[in-house]
């Protein structure tokens, strides 16, 4: 019976790990975890190769130029996605812009055209229920085990975090600027010219990147596509309607502007509507898109922590 | 270039036979206490095929996460091609080929485009890729499906396309984590016959896990069988087989024949033992089953019993698993699942 078992030998367990710190740049076996990135580039062998999968920004940035492709195309094979994606915005643009066309005229509303002030207002409502998705892929691709599969290769692990970042912004974007073009079609004016128009471009995509990762982080955390539905069900309407996205602040009961002045979809709208007045008000739109360029990134590390605590789940 | 990387490592493994897989008592617990792991080790002889063969929640995928650098293991060690799975997992990645048990290729994306992003972040560029990449699809009967998506593909396309990805940076050791679980007939045989040819030609190690005593019985030239969490035996189908002591012999008798009598008459036949009577059938044991057959029947008529029919099998890794674990194979593999719809209500 002794004679079938192939317990580890002695001699051969020990040589395996020596051996590999016999290679050149190398003093023995990393122990500590804060090695590992540094040994993936020192490692022996030719440098050409090996240095391709060090820390070098510039792989990260090929890793995940690869990873948004793969994502990109996926889209590009769903044309009804894209469709529903730019319908829903034309609907609030014509259904809202219609419905709302005379509260302009209301005393203190500060905009002549109901359709320039409802612009912006599409654009980051668009931007934020798009982007609050992103968390069921993240779900799916754990639950085919595509998620596993790239753990298993030498796949920098930030780079699956930063493409969904990157494909959000990019969607985003093109999101944006087509609501841009479709209310300039309208008859929307914008006054404030490119700059106004890129700032809203820019604060739409933070937003964006903001509810991806948060998105992200409840897919990582609750497992559960329910909880990612019942979490989004519940939160658009009210971070939209606590805000100016629709109606000015100036009408809003007192109590609600308040919450409004906290609720970042509204630091959005801020800034961009701002910025595309025609006498934008720099520093506040400094101040606001700061803002949310500050919780874009805590709200990121915040995913990239659960993104550790699930690779530690497996 | 992945070769290079590994070449002095392997080099040092020395002179007793180069080992390209070792764990050592590995422990993993998952929470609510759940003990995946319990001290399980063994070893893989490069360029060998080696099977971790056991019941639905023994550990064997366990096992294969914790050496494929997915997951960690609480305690214990283990090295793949000459690197620690935990100190070295960067480089570790680089000298595997995966095949998980889900099949991980990306739905939405066509075959082709499957195959060219494993290649690659395996580190693959340009025409080589291109290159590697038609081979592979080739050589698994998947090129008219190449610029299809995964999505329509079939399961046997699926699984040669997993495989397919596990190849394309020329692995040293493959894993293969239940590549036949839910084929069909035919698409099990294709893939036995390709995990055979890779096995003979590329010499490459394979470790698959399995719990179809006979895939491991055909494909492993060396198994362990695993339950709850550890290895209980190890060595070649025969070796194990072979501790069995011989051939099994089977009778079905007449009915109203008395036990005793049957033994009685069968104690002088030589080369016969452990038989046992239960109701109308009779088993024993016999070095050479079918030599000693005629000898057994002899001796049966000489005593007026009546045979209806006989057989002798070579024990099977069931008759091994039975011996080691004390419990049949069969209805090892079911607890989990009662378990679990017992603790689902």
């Amino acid at each position: 019976m002794s004679r079938l078992t192939t317990r580890p030998q002695g001699s051969a367990a020990g040589t395996g790990p020596n051996a590999a710190s016999r290679q050149p740049g190398h003093q023995g076996p990393a122990s500590h975890p804060a090695d590992l990135r540094a040994s993936g580039a020192t490692m022996g062998g030719p440098p050409g190769p090996t240095a391709r999968e060090g820390g070098s920004v510039l792989s990260i940035a090929a890793h995940t130029t690869w990873m948004t492709g793969r994502q990109l195309r996926a889209i590009a094979r769903q044309p009804a996605y894209i469709v529903i994606m730019l319908i829903q915005p034309v609907i609030w643009l014509f259904l809202f812009g219609s419905l709302f066309r005379k509260v302009v005229e209301l005393p203190g509303f500060g905009a002549s055209s109901y359709l320039d002030y409802l612009v912006p207002g599409v654009v980051i409502m668009s931007a934020l229920s798009s982007s609050m998705w992103s968390g069921m892929t993240v779900l799916e691709e754990i639950d085919r085990g595509i998620m596993d599969r790239f753990l298993v290769l030498p796949l920098h692990r930030s780079a699956i975090i930063n493409a969904s970042a990157v494909l959000q912004a990019l969607t985003t974007a093109v999101q944006s600027i087509l609501i841009v073009l479709l209310g300039w079609a309208a008859g929307a004016h914008y006054s404030g010219g490119a700059a106004g128009l890129l700032v809203l471009i820019a604060t739409s995509v933070l937003v964006a990147i903001v509810f991806s990762a948060f998105s992200n982080t409840v897919g990582m955390l609750a497992r559960q596509r329910e909880t990612i539905i019942g979490i989004n069900t519940f939160l658009l309407l009210p971070l939209t309607f606590l805000s100016t996205a629709f109606m000015a602040e100036a009408l809003m009961p007192h109590w609600m502007r308040i919450v409004a002045n906290c609720n970042p979809v509204n630091w959005a709208l801020e800034a961009g509507r701002s910025a595309m007045s025609a006498n934008p008000d720099w520093a506040r739109v400094g101040l606001q898109g700061g803002g949310l360029a500050v919780l874009a990134i805590a709200v990121t590390a915040l995913s990239v922590r659960m993104f550790r605590a699930y690779q530690k789940s497996v | 270039m992945t070769i290079e990387t590994a070449m002095p490592a392997r080099a040092a493994v020395g002179a007793g036979g180069t080992l390209a897989i070792e764990a050592h008592d590995l422990v993993k617990t998952y929470p609510k206490d759940v003990r995946a792991l319990d001290g399980l080790g063994f070893a893989v002889p490069a360029g060998t095929v080696f099977a971790l063969l056991g019941p639905n929640g023994a550990g064997k995928s366990t096992t294969v996460k914790i050496l494929t650098t997915l997951a960690q293991a609480d305690s214990g060690t283990a090295t793949v091609a000459g690197l620690d799975v935990r100190a070295k997992a960067p480089q570790v990645r680089r000298l595997i080929g995966v095949v998980a048990q889900r099949s991980g290729a990306d739905p939405a994306a066509t075959g082709r485009e499957n195959v060219l992003l494993t290649g690659r972040i395996q580190g693959l560029r340009g025409r080589e890729l291109a290159r590697r990449t038609d081979d592979l699809l080739a050589r698994f009967g998947l090129a008219d499906a190449a610029g299809r998506q995964v999505r329509t593909y079939s399961g046997g396309m699926r699984r040669r396309l997993d495989v397919a990805m596990g190849l394309v940076n020329r692995p040293q050791v493959l894993f293969l984590d239940e590549p036949t679980a839910g084929l069909d007939p035919e698409s099990r045989s294709v893939m036995w016959a390709e995990i055979g040819r890779l096995a003979a030609a590329e010499g490459l190690t394979i470790l698959l896990t399995t719990h179809y005593l006979e895939e491991a019985d055909h494909l492993a030239s060396r198994l362990a069988i695993v339950d709850r969490g550890r290895v209980v035996v190890a060595g070649t189908p025969d070796e194990l087989k072979g501790e069995l002591h011989g051939d099994a012999v089977h009778l079905e008798l007449a009915s109203g024949t008395a036990g005793e009598h049957v033994l009685a008459a069968l104690a002088p036949v030589a080369g016969v033992r452990e038989a046992r009577v239960e109701g109308t059938s009779l088993s024993a044991r016999a070095d050479e089953g079918a030599a000693a057959l005629p000898g057994v029947l002899a001796a049966l008529e000489g005593a007026g019993v009546t045979v209806r029919a006989a057989t002798v099998a070579r024990p099977s890794l069931d008759d091994v698993y039975l011996r080691y674990s004390g419990r049949r194979f069969t209805d090892a593999d079911q607890s989990p699942a009662t378990a679990i719809s017992g603790g689902a209500r």
